[in-house]
């Protein structure tokens, strides 16, 4: 597309064109995204999260209107989160855009959202109304993490039979990936799609993620040892590791690795989306002191990775800073021959890019009945 | 041959009973729904169905007994599907090239008579490696077969009267979808093919496939791996020219014309049927007669009507 072509897209010299009917923002276009603001502001920016890109970036008024205009490059099937940071009278607001409905939650609030040119949501994150629904059951599982007792939701497929043995899949912050990214609904559409077998899934959560998720060594041995042992007299569970699985995001991603490094031969399958792998070749790592703990493990299993896994999925946005880290791990985990799945995609660090990597993830991890089943 | 009525899936749109009394298949009921595995002979949405009582066959059930008292058989049996895995992976690896071949050549143009002949290679090919597969799964079973006689261990041979009994007392068979390797399974174990030839049945889905010669997977669109039909199993060979495809629309290109041509070339001599929600045929003493909307594939374009009966 050309400058013209854009011009034509985006008036900027005719601003009364910029409110024609039927033109929505942000106006998406093949290579690139523009927003739109209108309010009185000493200055309006763009915080969008895109590693590469400035923190903020300043929309133009157009003249003699309270009109705020900001296009960006966006390449094709990119999907971005971001507020508009208003500035007025030395006061900063961070806001999602007034103009877009479609918005994206998170534990910290709601961002607006971008879908780029060509991005659809998969079908598979929806509600389908022929899947059968599984249910969440609760339980409080004893462990030697402070506090002595967790609270673990469960999801148990729908059809669930106790003459049935179930694979389990292990899951970091798993009421937010419920909240989130659409988990419930993803079980249920694949296990209805019959792309992955019916599952266990145990959902935890930590109240010290932070801490408990940068390689503890009580946290490795509560997922890896006392859960299991508690579900396993709950549920009827195969109990080889190919169909024993962990999965995190994040900094539960970290946490999973560790686990699965820490206890190897009890997981099977590992999902690492986004993965806070910090670490650092000579000197120190450059982020924030949550991270001193995690880059002492990253360090650790990158000179000695062993076998944490036979099967590792590993997804990254490209517009996260984390994207360096988690191409780093792949050739170090091909390298010692595990099998590896890497996706990346032009997404950031956030929940419906998560979401969005699950069908290729437990896909592979767990493959479903699909050739063998019609029912 | 006997009245055989092909359904697609009963789970959205039952329409069982009503093309049961179409039929005129009327009487006692018999089921084999050894597909659904551990929740076999789950048959209260059946019954309410049918408005009748159904008597299950239980051959998921009895196949367990078999294996936990017959320990040596169960050894057998599963040195046998090992073996049989391996050829499905070989002849699956086979597969990936050959249709590859088949694809690319169809999709040159302009078609010269060179084209057409390399075109008709490339199908041969397919076809020849079908037809190899498909033996060596046989010379598999006759040579299981030979060495175990399944039907002379007491193990096996306790509950072959009791299925004869169910079925002799059954005015029609029916046998549910499911999965179809666990159903094609456990119908050779209990020799169900000598029990079911001249009995009406009743058949949806997977149970639908399992009467075919050749049972075929598939699936253009999964969420791993490259899509490509692949033969799987001898079924009981009671509908011989026939491949049946469940759930079509959702599992097959049907609007990719070309594709369909060619799993139509591939497959022929028989006929490939396709079984959504709402279709029905029936074979009666080897005439076939089709519900309105029932499709097949044929060997150019996208899957043609059946023409339907009055």
């Amino acid at each position: 597309m050309s400058d013209a072509d854009v011009d034509a897209i985006v008036p900027r010299k005719a601003p009364s064109l910029l409110r024609s009917a039927g033109v929505r923002y942000p106006l998406v276009d093949p290579h690139g995204v523009t927003f739109l603001y209108h309010g009185a502001a000493d200055s309006v920016g763009l915080r969008c999260w895109i590693h590469g890109l400035p923190a903020s970036q300043a929309f133009d008024r157009i003249e003699g209107t309270d009109d705020w205009i900001l296009r960006i490059d966006l390449p094709p099937n990119s999907r971005i989160e971001y507020k508009f940071e208003v500035v007025r009278g030395g006061r900063v607001e961070w806001i999602t855009d007034p103009a877009n409905p479609l918005q994206a939650a998170d534990p910290f609030g709601a961002n607006s959202v971008v879908q780029g040119f060509g991005y659809v949501r998969p079908d598979w994150t929806l509600t389908d109304t022929d899947a059968r629904t599984g249910q969440i059951d609760e339980l409080e599982v004893v462990t030697a993490l402070p506090g002595g007792e967790r609270r673990i939701r469960v999801y148990v497929p729908a059809r669930f039979r106790r003459s049935r043995r179930y694979p389990l899949l292990i899951v970091h912050d798993g009421t937010d990936f419920l909240r989130y990214a659409s988990l419930q609904v993803v079980l249920d559409n694949l296990i209805h799609r019959l792309e992955i077998p019916p599952l266990i899934v145990a959902l935890t959560d930590s109240p010290e993620r932070l801490l408990e998720y940068a390689g503890h060594e009580g946290h490795a041995r509560f997922v890896a040892m006392e859960l299991p042992a508690v579900l396993g007299e709950r549920f009827p569970l195969r109990d080889d590791a190919g169909a024993r699985g962990l999965m995190g995001a994040s900094f539960g991603a970290v946490a999973a690795l560790h686990a699965a490094w820490r206890h190897p031969g009890r997981f099977g399958r590992l999902l690492l989306e986004s993965g806070s792998f910090a670490f650092s070749d000579i000197g120190h790592h450059r982020r924030t002191p949550a991270f001193d703990p995690v880059a002492r493990f990253v360090n650790q299993f990158r000179a000695a990775p062993g076998r944490p896994a036979e099967r590792i999925y590993v997804s990254c946005g490209i517009y996260e800073s984390l994207i360096y880290e988690n191409r780093s791990l792949v050739p170090l985990l091909t390298e010692h021959g595990l099998s590896v799945r890497y996706e990346e995609v032009r997404d950031g660090h956030n929940w419906e890019n998560w979401r969005d990597r699950l069908q290729g993830a437990l896909t592979w991890l767990f493959p479903g009945p699909l050739w063998m089943v019609y029912e | 041959m006997t009245d055989l009525l092909i359904l697609g899936p009963q789970r959205r749109a039952p329409q069982l009973s009503s093309r049961l009394a179409a039929a005129g298949m009327r009487g006692p009921i018999a089921a084999i729904t050894a597909g659904w595995q551990e929740r076999e002979a789950e048959l209260a949405a059946l019954e309410e169905h049918l408005a009748q009582p159904v008597q299950d066959l239980r051959l998921y059930t009895r196949a367990e007994a078999v294996f936990a008292e017959d320990p040596a058989y169960q050894e057998a049996y599963r040195a046998r599907q090992a073996t049989l895995r391996e050829a499905q992976d070989l002849y699956r690896l086979q597969l990936e090239h050959a249709k590859a071949a088949a694809r690319d050549l169809y999709r040159v143009q302009p078609v010269t008579p060179a084209l057409r002949r390399a075109r008709r290679a490339a199908v041969t090919a397919l076809r020849r490696l079908d037809a190899r597969h498909l033996a060596s799964i046989g010379a598999v079973h006759r040579s299981f077969e030979r060495q175990w006689r399944p039907a002379e261990r007491p193990s096996i041979a306790c509950h072959l009267t009791e299925l004869k009994g169910i079925v002799d007392a059954a005015s029609t068979v029916l046998i549910a979808g499911g999965h179809v390797a666990v159903l094609v399974n456990r119908l050779r174990l209990f020799g169900m093919r000598a029990l079911l030839a001249s009995k009406p049945i009743a058949a949806w889905s997977a149970g639908a496939m399992a009467l075919t010669t050749r049972v075929l997977l598939f699936h253009d669109r999964p969420p791993q791996g490259a899509g490509i039909a692949e033969v799987f199993e001898r079924g009981l060979d009671l509908v011989p020219d026939a491949v049946f495809l469940p759930h079509a629309e959702t599992r097959l290109a049907l609007d990719d014309g070309e594709r369909m041509a060619l799993l139509a070339r591939r497959l022929r001599p028989a006929c490939c049927y396709t079984l959504d929600d709402g279709d029905w045929l029936l074979f009666r003493d080897g005439v076939l007669c089709a519900g309105a909307g029932s499709r097949r594939l044929v060997r150019a374009g996208p899957p043609a009507a059946i023409e339907a009966c009055a």
